[in-house]
């Protein structure tokens, strides 16, 4: 008679065994598994107009939505977008529990020890300043003196306030700096651009505010795929460079309202009449 | 004086201590900017708080029974709510709802900035304690000695400004000294409006610069300092005040 103990160790080992292996391979062989799965997984914003939100019916849908679904196209496969947030989008990717990641991240060193992103960097955040259009205006050197709502702890309030001689008045968070824009409290809001954008397509603040000003202190934003996921990071790096080759990036932005940056504009000056 | 700085520059570079509000200028004008506007909040709301502590007083025990419930009424609403949801309310909410004048450009300019909303949260939140705390001294005051005054023809007012007012004073001093001195340490609240004061500039250095210990440590003892000048300058006033023979 088999011992009934024998029996399940053997049986809870070799189920280990298998899904052990399971997740080795969805990390591992990255693209493999996708081709095989049928399915693309990208995680993206779904509360970052116009990058990642969600329409209506419930669906997210923005730049980055479009993005993943023309890279899903290259491979053959379907797409399937996960909704992430700062806080847990690395660690999805390092599970497994996306393949790819296009959620406004940051480039920044620490990162890259921990994922594999991928260069040419695809997008560019600035840092600008939403001002009503009534103060007319046009030059940072005319915010000198003046008070500017902030949110407190931005690693650029300083760098704004010393270079332009702006005041900076800093709030808790990024609710209470658009209150005290609006009661006039102070001139304007200096925020990430890619936030201002977004709110500059609300009825509220398309109506009296803009960004006339151009966007300074860039900080680039980078794709990224788990570690040692050389098949897929190679595929994505070429598809990046043709994004910038055919100004597909470029008409992204005017599709979703915001003016082209600086940025985008450059890589695909860069890439439009390059070979490789 | 270059010493100061390049003894705390070396200390940074020896220990990893940074205390860069010592050695770097622009830091050191914000610290000191800080300080020159939190003495200000603490100076106007200390005064106007006691001028409301006092004058409520004298209304809650006055023949009209409209002040009183007035004075009542202002006494339960601000010792009831927390003084952080009074600014935010004094700012946010009663800013939006005054009337504004306008720039040249049209542009909506507040009637009250943000510096002057704090003092007056602030002012009519201690004076509500205040009122109380008056209430107290006047209380104290025995009765046969407000009916002497009474009979030697004093008005309620003068009797109250002549008799009553300076032995309460005196009765209460202690609870009013601990309530001005929560009154100096409450004007950090101020810093939720953006009222450059040392909480404000103090975190500014420090999401910066990251020293967040340093300068955690620099701004108790900024505190302890004045909280200790506030409390001298108490009870010299207590000892000036003494009557010989009226208490121990």
């Amino acid at each position: 008679m088999r011992k009934p103990t024998s029996t399940f160790l053997g049986a809870g080992l070799l189920a280990a065994a298998t899904v052990l292996s399971a997740s080795l391979a969805t990390a591992a062989d990255g693209l493999e598994a996708i081709k095989q799965r049928g399915t693309l997984i990208v995680g993206v914003k779904a509360d970052y107009r116009p990058f990642g939100f969600r329409d209506p019916s419930g669906a997210i849908i923005g730049l980055e939505p479009d993005l993943a679904a023309d890279v899903a196209k290259r491979l053959g496969v379907k797409l399937e977008l996960v909704p992430v947030v700062s806080s847990n989008r690395i660690e999805f990717l390092q599970q497994g529990k996306v393949d790819l990641l296009i959620a406004t991240l940051s480039d920044k060193p620490e990162r890259r020890r921990v994922v594999q992103a991928i260069d040419p960097q695809y997008y560019s955040d600035f840092v600008n300043v939403m001002l009503p259009k009534k103060a007319g205006i046009t030059d940072w050197a005319q915010l000198k003196g003046k008070p500017l709502c902030a949110t407190s702890g931005a690693w650029y309030n300083k760098d704004v306030a010393r270079t332009y001689g702006a005041e900076i008045v800093a709030f808790d968070g990024s609710e209470k700096p658009l209150f005290a824009l609006k009661q006039g409290n102070c001139l304007g809001y200096v925020y990430d651009q890619s936030m201002l954008q977004g709110k500059l397509l609300d009825a509220d603040w398309k109506a009296d505010y803009g960004l006339p000003l151009k966007g300074i202190l860039d900080a680039p934003w980078m794709m990224a795929v788990a570690l040692g996921n050389g098949a897929l990071q190679g595929l994505l790096e070429t598809t990046t460079k043709e994004w910038m080759k055919s100004g597909f990036i470029v008409e992204e932005e005017k599709k979703w309202g915001i003016e082209p940056t600086e940025y985008s504009k450059a890589m695909h000056e860069k890439y439009k009449n390059a070979t490789n | 004086m270059d010493a100061v700085p390049n003894w705390f520059r070396g200390l940074y570079e020896t220990t990893g201590y940074n205390f860069t509000v010592f050695y770097d200028p622009y830091d050191w004008d914000r610290y000191v900017n800080g300080l020159k506007t939190t003495l200000l909040l603490a100076v106007t709301t200390i005064l106007a708080s006691i001028v409301i502590g006092a004058v409520g007083a004298l209304l809650q025990g006055g023949p009209s029974r409209f002040l009183r419930g007035l004075v009542n009424g202002f006494v339960v609403v601000f010792c009831n709510t927390p003084p952080l949801v009074q600014i935010f309310f004094f700012y946010f909410g009663l800013g939006t709802l005054l009337p504004a004048t306008q720039t040249a450009d049209g542009l909506r300019v507040p009637l009250l900035d943000n510096v002057q909303w704090a003092i007056v949260a602030l002012a009519l939140f201690a004076g509500a304690f205040n009122v109380e705390i008056f209430r107290s001294g006047i209380e104290a005051v025995p009765r046969t000695t407000v009916e002497a005054a009474e009979s030697l023809g004093y008005t309620r007012l003068k009797a109250y400004l002549y008799v009553v007012l300076p032995l309460a004073l005196r009765v209460c001093l202690p609870a009013l000294n601990n309530n001005l001195i929560n009154l100096l340490k409450t004007t950090t609240l101020a810093y939720a409006i953006a009222v450059p004061e040392t909480l404000y500039a103090v975190k500014q250095i420090w999401s910066e610069s990251q020293n967040v210990l340093e300068m955690m440590i620099v701004l108790l003892a900024t505190y302890a300092v004045l909280v200790g000048v506030l409390v001298w300058l108490m009870h010299r006033w207590e000892r000036a005040l003494r009557i010989p023979g009226y208490s121990r």
